[in-house]
């Protein structure tokens, strides 16, 4: 569904990424982890359009999106939920989940995607009314990726979705993720929390700085060599 | 001391230059929320605008109401205009850069004007009945003026808030990557903004020749005041600046009426350094 071969990126004069190649099937999870600073947060903003690929080729179903604008990225099918969540705080939830579906095609599936998405998330439905910065961190995370879904993907980029969350949010973030996966969606995911992520996903990238150091199904990995090798680097 | 009748007069004409002057400041303020770009030239596009309602209405004789949609049509393409041919080019580049460019275009217009139209003051003459109210005149044409601001206003925050695209607009200011993820163009967004922020300049000079003759300089009339309006409001933030509008309008109107007019500004300036002060991110400003 989505392949990066020898994918080089970056900002300025600063390469952030080494000849990356990547690829990811329908009805996969696939996990990239790695210390900080490795170009985990580089690797998704390339394959959604936030920064433009030095050299390499990125397909999407086939078709080249290699350079492509975000907002026409989007429209092929892949959202990004951005690291940080980048909710927009002064409107409300219902609003944010409104500009999801800001495509024309998005919006023609409205009402179907908004009942899905309180479905999964059925907090947001009770939280409609409300600033979306006014909700927890968690419920914040819970936005984002309801936000995501309303633009009828079919490959959703996940940045660090535990990202500054208590423990106990953690767990049921992730199992929140696992049931968005069994309704279907292919997920791309960036974690620090290597544990967590292995128990989600089918196979797993190691990503060191800038490059792909390892790779393999993610029931096959132990947890100690990638930790070894991400954090301790050996 | 002074007669409380010619306070309450004062008071209502306050009231109604208000109108205007937050039209000025929320177009001024969508286009710095959004884009974030200060256009120091905002006011002398309306001055344009008001020649054109001029030439409209007073030489060529065509009716108000048209030439009030005509200017409407007309900031809003001048504001699309400076957009794309001054805004859009600089838009990566310093803050200052940007803030010279609509100070170049301000220069630019006024010496166009001038060069077009020489200095001479015009106005457009309305056959307007005369209103009294508990024996306070007042004037018709503020009146309509501070309706149709207000009405312009109310369409305003209902686009903003009903459509999709207005919508679209306050997500783009508050996190603009973030927007181009859910598949919105900036660049698109930023220029319905600009056309928008034009369109209730157009609106402005419609209002504004119906009270005020017009001269290339216009600008540096109600330029300044409108710009303290948005600071005072808190750039960005449109209920301050409604509020601040009403605030500085009363001001220099009671003070007007109690000194002088040009005493009225004067105040009107200290009231702004003292606020600055007081409150420097604005009247509305969420203490942190």
């Amino acid at each position: 569904m989505l392949e990066l071969r020898s994918v080089t990126a970056g900002y300025g004069a600063f390469t952030a990424l080494w000849d990356v190649s990547l690829r990811v099937t329908a009805g996969e999870a696939v996990a990239v982890v790695g210390p900080n600073g490795a170009g985990k947060t580089t690797l998704l903003r390339v394959i959604s359009g936030l920064i433009a690929p030095r050299a390499g080729d990125l397909t999407f179903d086939g078709v080249p999106i290699g350079g492509r604008p975000p907002y026409a990225i989007v429209g092929h099918g892949i959202a990004h939920v951005p690291e940080g969540r980048r909710i927009f705080p002064a409107l409300t939830v219902a609003d944010n989940l409104k500009m999801g579906a800001f495509l024309r095609a998005a919006r023609a599936r409205f009402a179907e995607s908004l009942a899905r998405v309180f479905t999964l998330f059925p907090v947001l439905a009770e939280r409609q009314k409300q600033r979306a910065g006014s909700l927890s961190g968690g419920e914040q995370q819970m936005l984002a990726v309801g936000r995501a879904l309303m633009s009828g993907p079919k490959l959703i980029l996940l940045d660090e979705p535990s990202m500054g969350l208590a423990p106990v949010m953690v767990l049921r973030l992730f199992d929140l993720i696992r049931r968005v996966r069994e309704e279907g969606y292919t997920i791309l995911v960036v974690e620090q929390n290597v544990r967590q992520v292995l128990k989600l996903v089918d196979r797993a990238y190691l990503l060191e700085v800038g490059r792909i150091k390892m790779e393999g199904r993610a029931d096959q990995l132990s947890e100690q060599d990638f930790v070894r090798k991400a954090y301790v680097g050996l | 001391m002074i007669d409380p009748l010619f306070l309450a007069e004062a008071a209502i004409n306050g009231l109604l230059l208000g109108g205007v002057l937050a039209l000025l400041a929320l177009g001024l303020n969508l286009i710095f929320g959004v884009i974030d770009i200060v256009w120091i030239a905002y006011v002398d596009l309306v001055m344009i605008c008001m020649y054109a309602v001029y030439f409209i209405v007073q030489v060529y004789g065509y009716p108000m109401w048209l030439g009030g949609l005509a200017s409407v049509a007309l900031g809003a393409l001048l504001g699309i205009g400076v957009h794309v041919l001054i805004i859009s080019p600089i838009l990566a580049s310093a803050p200052l850069n940007q803030l010279l460019a609509t100070g170049g275009l301000l220069f630019f217009l006024q010496s166009f004007a001038t060069f077009l139209w020489t200095t001479d003051h015009r106005s457009v003459r309305l056959d307007l009945p005369r209103l009294e109210i508990l024996d306070m005149p007042i004037s018709v044409a503020r009146l309509i003026a501070f309706t149709l601001a207000v009405l312009a206003m109310l369409g305003l925050y209902l686009f903003l808030t009903r459509t999709y695209i207005g919508t679209a607009i306050r997500a783009v200011s508050q996190d603009r990557e973030a927007m181009s993820l859910m598949g919105a163009n900036p660049q698109r967004v930023y220029v319905v903004t600009s056309a928008v922020g034009g369109a209730m300049a157009g609106l402005a000079a419609a209002l504004l020749i119906i009270q005020y003759a017009v001269h290339p300089f216009f600008g540096a009339a109600f330029g300044p005041i409108t710009f303290m309006i948005c600071v005072l409001g808190g750039l960005g933030n449109m209920v301050g600046a409604f509020v601040a509008s009403f605030i500085m309008s009363e001001v220099i109107a009671i003070s007007g009426v109690i000194w002088s007019t040009e005493m009225g500004y004067v105040i009107a300036f200290v009231v702004f350094i003292v606020m600055i002060f007081a409150r420097p991110g604005g009247i509305l400003a969420r203490r942190s």
